[in-house]
């Protein structure tokens, strides 16, 4: 590997990527329960609560390798990110605890009497919070609203680094692209047909609701994130990435409208794919837009070459033993269906 | 609340809180890998039983301890993000190495529990041992990255910032085979007291006696050998504290004067404004002996540093005291079971016995805390020893008040499901009957 320092980026990207498609789908779960209305909520919940299933905890690894990779290999940023936006950090801190806890208690405590705040509510309540942090950590380290100060010279406000309105739409668009996720895995996962249109009808509006804010946020990039309007109007290929981009969505919604899902999953899935290698490519090579580059702010080599190793090693432990649990679980089941 | 205190305040509440359940991740897979042998060995069903409840305890405290997990590796870049900007690459290789250790124990413990029917009774013990293995090692890498901060190495400092950095001389670093060995051995020793506390308790209430008398066998020969080799890795690491941190030891120890042939404090009040210890039981040139093996060695006391330097002393010489006072009489009891159990070839069967151990049940837990309070706070006013303050490490952002204010009540919650959780799943779980768990053949 010639340089460490874009290879640990790419991780990170990487780790991101996953993080969407499977933490961030059960996210878009905890939307649809809050959202479920009709004569099947109670059935649509189940389902959710069915598709999350005990593996909320285990997603949250990406999450964590993403922060550990952060200041392993590129201290300043994580210091820097950590000091500007102390508050959405906090809030995806507490949505994340608050989620988990109450997705157990929710399991374990007698169905409430509609009245009051129930463990449901809190689980749910939380499923919206944690994402649109995240959309607006990305949105305003996107928009350059976080910077390394020399110390002493640190602006001290907690809210200039990111209340504005392209980090906040850059949130909203985060849960509806996690709500479309967890709505397509759903049209697959439900055997029953009546469930299977509830969630299609979920997946088509939070799917035309990603076009709607994905052009809203284009539009308020002009001012809120120059850079990165540039970086998506600068090359060819960079148009041509959104094109394909577009494509992949409307992929999607035609494959949701003819009843598609499996066709469907893997557009969604692309799609989310797509918007988050976009969002790197184009504000590449920096990574605090618009002054420091993912070069400046990498570790020294002697730490960052350990770092891929350590990376290789835990990845040949970690293949193997998710083929065992993946074969002990549903290789088993597919056997059992035979 | 003063800035920095607010900080140090929602760092101690939250590694206090952690450390609870890191511990339980890393021992009670043994209680049940031991227990599912002794069913393999034996096909006494009872023991599969036990190593299916136990394994439920394990999963609960695994899924809250990933959440506080989670939770502090956001809190150390948001109260510390100095710390982090200037030590992140040095430590990130054990950190990275835990991600994936925390990553096979998630994986392995997910095939224990809801794999009973699914894999052989030789493939599903395994699966257990890496729950062991991986949970053990997860505690080994990040004590390293403590370690590190107590004796750093592994990188030179030009200009004020880190060069030369080594990633593996730093995580094996001089304070990390000590520390590492007292903290796992302590976990062991914890919650094997607990888990025999739990079953003496209900062999009190004469509850399916034989059942919770193989609880308490396993447990407590884990608590107890533990329990002997602790006071040995303790002695060990304290003389590497001697050598190394010697403002921590005086600390320790409430020893104000550098003097030859000083003497072992038990008890005792440090006061600081007089710079003395008062009301200590003094045990004459005993500190001396201890830590470097000469009744007459030279033990430099607190008043060699000036007096920013030191760390707080009453704190942690009460925590010292308390944790050696809980970690000897649990070593007591270890030493009246075994001897009773060999001249006698059973525990004893009285009362009183299952009295006491149920009453050592928090004792262990104990000793991790305050051990804990002597290693951070015995450190300061440094965060990374004679590198960095902690005061120069804090966030310069507002609010740290409010931020320890909510952290309370998440954690005060946290704890309060896993109360109702435990209860629910593992302790209430039908004490009369036997767990209603399908299972596979011997």
């Amino acid at each position: 590997m010639k340089d460490p320092a874009a290879a640990i980026a790419v991780v990170i990207l990487f780790s991101l990527i996953i993080y969407a498609l499977s933490g961030g789908a059960d996210f878009g779960g905890g939307v649809l329960d809050l959202i479920a209305f009709g004569p099947r909520a109670r059935d649509q919940r189940r389902a959710i609560a069915e598709a999350i299933g005990p593996i909320w905890e285990a997603n949250h690894i990406w999450m964590i390798l993403i922060v550990v990779l952060l200041f392993s290999a590129f201290p300043v940023v994580f210091s820097a990110i950590s000091i500007a936006l102390v508050v959405p950090l906090n809030v995806m801190l507490i949505g994340i605890i608050l989620r988990g806890s109450a997705f157990i208690f929710r399991r374990h405590s007698p169905p409430g009497d509609g009245r009051g705040l129930s463990w449901g509510d809190v689980f749910a309540a939380s499923s919206v919070v944690t994402p649109v942090a995240l959309g607006v950590i990305v949105g305003s380290i996107a928009s350059g609203g976080v910077q390394e100060m020399p110390s002493g010279m640190m602006s001290l406000n907690v809210w200039d680094a990111w209340l504005s309105p392209f980090p906040l739409a850059i949130g909203f668009l985060t849960v509806a692209l996690f709500t479309f996720l967890a709505a397509v895995y759903l049209t697959v996962e439900v055997q029953e047909p009546e469930l299977k249109e509830d969630f299609r009808l979920r997946a088509v509006v939070s799917g035309i609701v990603i076009g709607l804010l994905a052009w809203f946020c284009y539009f308020l990039a002009g001012r809120g994130a120059p850079l990165i309007r540039l970086g998506l109007e600068k090359s060819s290929w960079s148009i041509l990435f959104q094109i394909i981009t577009a494509i992949v969505a409307i992929g999607a919604l035609g494959a949701l409208w003819w009843r598609r899902f499996r066709l469907a999953r893997i557009f969604a899935v692309l799609e989310t794919v797509f918007v988050v290698l976009g969002w790197g490519l184009s504000q590449y090579p920096y990574v605090l837009p618009p002054t420091v580059t993912f070069q400046e702010a990498a570790a020294p080599e002697s730490v960052l070459r350990p770092l891929l190793g350590a990376l290789l090693v835990g990845v040949v432990v970690l293949i193997p033993s998710f083929v065992f649990l993946f074969w002990v679980f549903k290789g088993q089941r597919s056997r059992e269906k035979d | 609340m003063n800035h920095l205190l607010a900080a140090r305040s929602q760092m101690a509440m939250s590694l206090g809180f952690h450390i609870l359940f890191a511990a339980v991740g890393i021992a009670l897979p043994l209680l049940m890998v031991i227990a599912e042998g002794l069913w393999l060995h034996k096909k006494d069903i009872l023991y599969r039983e036990l190593a299916q409840r136990w394994s439920r305890g394990a999963g609960i405290f695994f899924a809250v301890g990933a959440v506080s997990g989670t939770a502090l590796s956001f809190e150390l870049g948001l109260l510390w993000p100095r710390f982090m900007g200037y030590a992140g690459p040095i430590i990130g290789m054990p950190f990275s190495l835990e991600g994936f250790a925390f990553f096979l124990e998630a994986i392995f413990l997910g095939v224990y529990l809801y794999g009973w029917e699914k894999v052989s009774p030789l493939i599903h013990w395994m699966s257990g041992v890496m729950v062991l293995a991986s949970g053990t090692a997860s505690g080994i890498f990040v004590v390293a990255a403590n370690a590190w901060m107590n004796s750093p190495a592994g990188f030179k400092i030009v200009n004020g910032t880190p060069v030369h950095i080594r990633p593996f001389a730093a995580m094996l670093n001089p304070a990390f085979l000590g520390q590492s060995l007292h903290m796992i051995i302590a976990a062991f020793e914890a919650v094997g007291f607990a888990v025999a506390s739990l079953h003496a308790y209900s062999l009190l209430k004469n509850r399916r006696i034989s059942f919770h008398q193989r609880a308490l066998v396993i447990s407590l020969s884990v608590a107890a050998s533990a329990a002997l080799l602790e006071p040995l890795s303790g002695d060990f690491l304290a003389r590497f504290v001697a050598q190394n941190q010697p403002v921590k030891l005086a600390a320790m120890e409430g020893q104000w004067e550098t003097e030859r042939g000083a003497p072992l404090r038990i008890g005792g009040w440090p006061d600081s404004k007089i710079e003395k210890t008062l009301w200590a039981i003094e045990i004459p040139k005993g500190l001396s002996l201890l830590a470097y093996d000469n009744p007459n060695a030279l033990v430099v006391g607190l008043k060699a540093f000036p007096s920013q330097d030191r760390p707080p002393v009453l704190p942690v010489h009460i925590a010292f005291q308390v944790m050696v006072a809980c970690g000897s009489f649990l070593a007591g009891v270890a030493l009246l079971g075994i001897v009773w159990t060999l001249r006698r070839g059973r525990l004893p069967r009285g009362r009183w016995f299952l009295l006491l151990i149920t009453a050592c049940g928090p004792l262990g837990f104990i000793c991790i805390e305050t051990g804990w309070i002597v290693t951070e706070v015995g450190r300061q006013p440094w965060i990374i020893y004679h590198v960095i303050r902690t005061a120069e490490a804090v966030t310069p952002m507002p609010g740290l008040t409010e931020s320890f204010s909510v952290f309370t009540l998440i954690y005060i919650f946290l704890a309060f499901v896993v109360f109702l959780l435990l209860r629910k799943e593992v302790i209430g779980a039908d004490e009369s009957e036997p767990l209603k768990v399908a299972g596979g053949r011997p």
